[in-house]
């Protein structure tokens, strides 16, 4: 077990630098001048030539490339060329906004998904099925950044109870919160539900019942154990792209969060940052999907045994 | 003459199936009633040129009526240049079904391939791809979309390009898991028994029978392309202003939250009605296709 | 939180004591309809059967597959699913307790403690992600009340008992192969000594070397608990070697019934008769199996009459109309068909 989950740390490493490689491949494409972008409209010729040679930007794109990832093993991202900060220091500003966003936002799905999934699927094509799935079915389609534009009407401008912008407090991240968990709510019920479909029609559960366990112990104990590994397969591909991709969220309620910063970046060309927030949030999302893969090892004690002979 | 009758018995199999899986679909009447708005909003798309004129309706500002609450002559009210909002966001149907179904089908013309090709090679090759596939799936695919866009620059054609180039890997999996299954079938080995040429099985009897999963997540797929397109618009990387399109819309009613509501409620609604009409359509054709595969 | 557990169960005591009629045969069945009501159709899985079995007796429950007879134990532990399965009518008696008559917690009481069952399939019945022990400790700790450390002690017990290493007590299904699987599934049904136990077709999906095992493992275990048994199968050998009594089941009735000797040795109905004819015989090899032929009528659309009369060599259009009768050969020994009507009618063995 322990050595599957260290094999799986070293496999973080090759996914890093394919990513890294696929991210700089896509940046030389950009007709932007990181001398421009760093100097401003104002400098000369000579003056950008000089910054471009100082910089190394004149040289061959893979030589480029591995001066940067000997940077990277160094803690060393480059510097933003807008603001003259090392990309290391503003992505560890950046990312406690995103991460509290993003661990309050799974923490508002989990809890309501799971229990409405369950009910759902329990009471399958009754009332409350109905409606579980009526819910679901419109949280899917809806914009999130809509229905965060909604939520701001309705409790910052018509009711201020809460606030529409900024990262002061846990409040300023109720709305953010529910904004990217409704999306995801509605795909967790639907996760939850099937996957207690499935289990309930199993025989063990009769089996069980034959014991004389309680119906309640039954779905509790004997049939959400089973129908965990896609729970937390959804719940952890939920997580990945929060990390990464609360950027409208982010945009709507002018949280500093990492989503926002990067694209700020891209529309002002600060490709360094770009480059290197990218690198950094493949790592988050390389160590999200690992966590995923132990915790099945817990749930499953056949994937533990899977682990442990590979 | 043996052999025309067989062809035409091959033909009527095959009707018989679209049938089949039409009389499925037309039992569900979600479904239908979401095929019907959808064949609603097509008619509007197409004939949005017909229905408004682009200068007149879409595009010339009245300052006279800015910000007018809905009301008879304004049923969705009108925007901060007084333009009225029911004519821009049904002019907006043109750009979101485009958007959707165009990126959709680019993506299924690039991936489908190459995750076939994948799934049916096999070995080395198929390892090899698919770690490709899967590094670009550790970028969340809106990220990946914005970095696309903003590198091609703004504009719908790109915007498209950068939706259909983050499905890719959407239709390469799901086309390769279910070469997979279908490959290992009885009948396949028979064929290749038969001294088949590859592409001619892959052609003929590999992706005819993994076509529903295919088909039924393309039509989801749609529905997530207008959601990310609208996304990009709002924050100024999709369509740009003054063009309707309804992320656009959204991102211009940023500025008016306090005093516009309407301006923000309808482009939503438009969003939120297309893609659920779109959402009801894929899971009635899943259900159609494949019963086993019901929720 | 335990001392309210403790209430309730001396409630449910009290009340299933009172519930409870005395001196009564292990099993009593009366009248049971049990169908599958579906929007579009309804499936009669079981058609009014009855049937009494003592204490310490072992009966056993013969048909084809889609006869009835797992419906009709399911509706003895009170356990078909609805929906979309449903009792019609009947009455069910396990110790002389109405099973219908019973509340959710006292049904939990009876299940498992007085009556037990072990599945047909040993790959499907075992909970994955719990292992063996803590699947047998948990009717321990509900019945014999013990903490869960005693009753993963006694799962190690249970577990020696049916053959297997008490030290796999924490191992999981996945690492056990079917035959062991079996045995884990009968040590959950035996862990708290119930008085009856149905076993359906335990042995159908086991290889023929470890189904002699398991039988001869059930013969000992149900002779040293004194359990009453009820044996589902369609392998006549299997009846043979275990009961005392049989039960064969076609198309949800039970159309012959009676000791093992008399079912045996003085066939009556022509389905049993047609059951022995498809058997091999080992002794005369020139000798051809005699198939019944034809299929089992789609139980959602009975024919009226007799369920068989279409495969019948004997029917003729009396056996279409109406109920068919049931004649009894003795205290112990009837069967359900119209050709006895005639006093002459004899069934011609096959050989």
């Amino acid at each position: 077990m322990l050595k599957y989950i260290l094999k799986r740390i070293v496999m973080i490493i090759p996914v890093v630098v394919a990513v890294s490689l696929i991210v700089f491949f896509i940046m030389d494409f950009v007709p932007t001048d990181a001398a421009v972008t760093a100097l401003g409209d104002g400098a000369t010729e000579e003056q950008l030539e000089e910054y471009r040679e100082a910089h190394g930007l004149n040289d061959p794109l893979l030589v480029r490339y591995i001066r940067y990832m000997g940077g990277v093993l160094k803690k060393d991202l480059g510097t933003s060329y807008a603001n003259n900060v090392p990309v290391w220091d503003l992505f560890f500003k950046k990312f406690p906004t995103t991460l509290k966003l993003a661990i309050s936002s799974v923490l508002v799905t989990v809890i309501l998904s799971i229990p409405l999934g369950i009910i759902a699927a329990v009471k399958e094509n009754t009332l409350v099925d109905t409606a579980a799935s009526t819910v679901s079915f419109v949280g899917l389609a809806m914009p999130n950044f809509w229905l965060g534009l909604l939520l701001i009407i309705l409790f910052s401008v018509k009711l201020g109870w809460l606030p529409s912008t900024g990262a002061n407090g846990w409040k300023s991240f109720i709305l953010p919160a529910i904004t990217c968990g409704t999306g995801n709510m509605a795909a967790l019920t639907r996760t939850t539900r099937s996957a207690m479909l499935d289990v309930l029609k199993q025989d063990y559960l009769r089996t069980a019942r034959s014991k004389g366990v309680s119906d309640q112990k039954i779905i509790m104990k004997h049939a959400l154990k089973n129908a965990q590994i896609p729970i937390v397969t959804m719940i952890g591909i939920q997580v990945s792209t929060l990390i990464g991709g609360a950027v409208l969220t982010e945009r709507v309620f002018a949280l500093p969060g990492v989503g926002s910063f990067l694209v700020d970046s891209i529309l002002k060309s600060d490709f360094e940052v770009v480059t290197g927030f990218i690198i950094m949030l493949a790592v988050f999302v390389s160590v999200v999907l690992l966590i995923v893969d132990i915790v099945y090892a817990f749930l499953d004690p056949r994937i533990k045994a899977q682990y442990s002979k590979s | 003459m043996a052999k025309v009758e067989k062809t035409n018995e091959q033909i009527s199999v095959k009707q018989n199936r679209v049938v089949e899986v039409w009389k499925q679909f037309k039992r569900n009447k979600g479904a239908m009633v979401g095929l019907i708005i959808l064949i609603i909003l097509i008619l509007i798309a197409i004939f949005a040129d017909v229905i408004w004129d682009y200068e007149a309706d879409i595009i010339a500002t009245s300052s006279k009526d800015r910000l007018i609450e809905p009301c008879l002559e304004h049923p969705f009210g009108t925007d901060n240049f007084g333009r009225d909002m029911l004519a821009r966001i049904g002019y907006g149907t043109r750009y979101s079904l485009i958007i959707g179904f165009s990126s959709v089908l680019i993506g299924l013309l690039i991936g489908v391939p190459i995750g076939a090709a994948s799934g049916y090679i096999g070995g080395k090759f198929d390892t090899i791809l698919m770690r490709f596939v899967d590094t670009f799936t550790i970028i969340p695919s809106l990220l990946m979309t914005i970095i696309l866009v903003s590198i091609m620059g703004t504009s719908m054609i790109n915007l498209i390009i950068a939706l259909s180039i983050s499905a890719i890997p959407v239709f390469t999996r799901i086309t390769r898991a279910s070469v997979m299954v279908t490959r290992n079938n009885d009948y396949i080995e028979s064929a290749r028994a038969i001294g088949a040429p590859t592409t001619t099985i892959l052609l003929k009897h590999v992706l005819p029978n993994c076509f529903s999963p295919i088909l039924v997540q393309a039509t989801l797929r749609v529905g997530t392309a207008i959601i990310s397109a609208a996304g990009l618009s709002y924050i100024g990387l999709g369509v740009p202003l003054p063009t309707p399109e309804w992320g656009a819309l959204l991102s211009a009613s940023k500025s008016f939250l306090t005093r516009a509501q309407h301006m923000c409620l309808f482009p939503g609604l438009a969003i939120m009605v297309t893609v659920m009409t779109i959402n009801l359509v894929g899971d009635g054709l899943r259900d159609a296709l494949d019963p086993k595969l019901k929720r | 939180m335990g001392l309210i557990n403790k209430f309730t169960r001396t409630n449910v005591e009290e009340s299933l004591k009172k519930k409870r009629q005395e001196n009564a045969a292990a099993v009593e069945v009366e009248n049971l309809v049990v169908q599958y009501v579906t929007s579009t159709e309804t499936v009669e899985a079981v058609n009014g059967i009855s049937l009494k079995l003592e204490k310490k007796h072992t009966l056993g429950l013969v048909g084809e597959t889609g006869a009835g007879k797992t419906t009709a134990m399911l509706a003895l532990m009170n356990m078909v699913p609805y929906p979309p399965g449903v009792v019609k009518s009947g009455t069910v008696k396990v110790n002389g307790l109405d099973m219908r008559n019973l509340t959710p917690a006292e049904l939990q009481t009876v299940r498992g403690s007085e009556i037990a069952m072990i599945f047909q399939d040993p790959m499907t019945s075992l909970n994955p992600v719990l292992s063996v022990g803590e699947q047998i400790a948990e009717s321990i700790i509900l019945h014999r009340h013990l903490t869960e450390k005693e009753a993963m002690v006694e799962a190690g017990k249970m577990l020696e008992m049916v053959g297997i290493d008490p030290n796999r007590v924490g191992e999981y299904p996945h690492q056990f192969s079917g035959g062991m699987r079996q045995r884990v599934g009968i040590a959950i049904a035996l862990a708290c000594n119930p008085t009856v136990l149905i076993a359906d077709e335990p042995t159908s999906a086991l290889d023929v070397t470890i189904q002699a095992q398991i039988l001869r493992m059930m013969k000992d275990l149900k002779e040293k608990n004194d359990t009453a048994l009820i044996m589902i199968t369609h392998d006549l050998g299997v009846v043979a070697e275990l009961c005392d009594e049989v039960a064969v089941m076609y198309a949800g009735r039970i159309v012959e019934y009676g000791k093992l000797e008399e079912v045996f040795n003085h066939t009556k109905h022509p389905y049993t008769e047609g059951l022995f004819n498809s058997l091999p015989n080992i002794n005369s090899r020139q000798q051809k199996l005699q198939p019944i032929p034809g299929l089992m009528p789609d139980p959602s659309n009975l024919p009226e009459g007799c369920a068989f009369a279409d495969r019948c060599a004997y029917a003729t259009d009396a056996c279409r109309k109406g109920n068919v009768p049931v004649h009894s050969f003795s205290e112990t020994h009837y069967a359900q068909c119209t050709a006895y009507e005639n006093p002459e009618f004899k069934i011609r063995r096959g050989n």
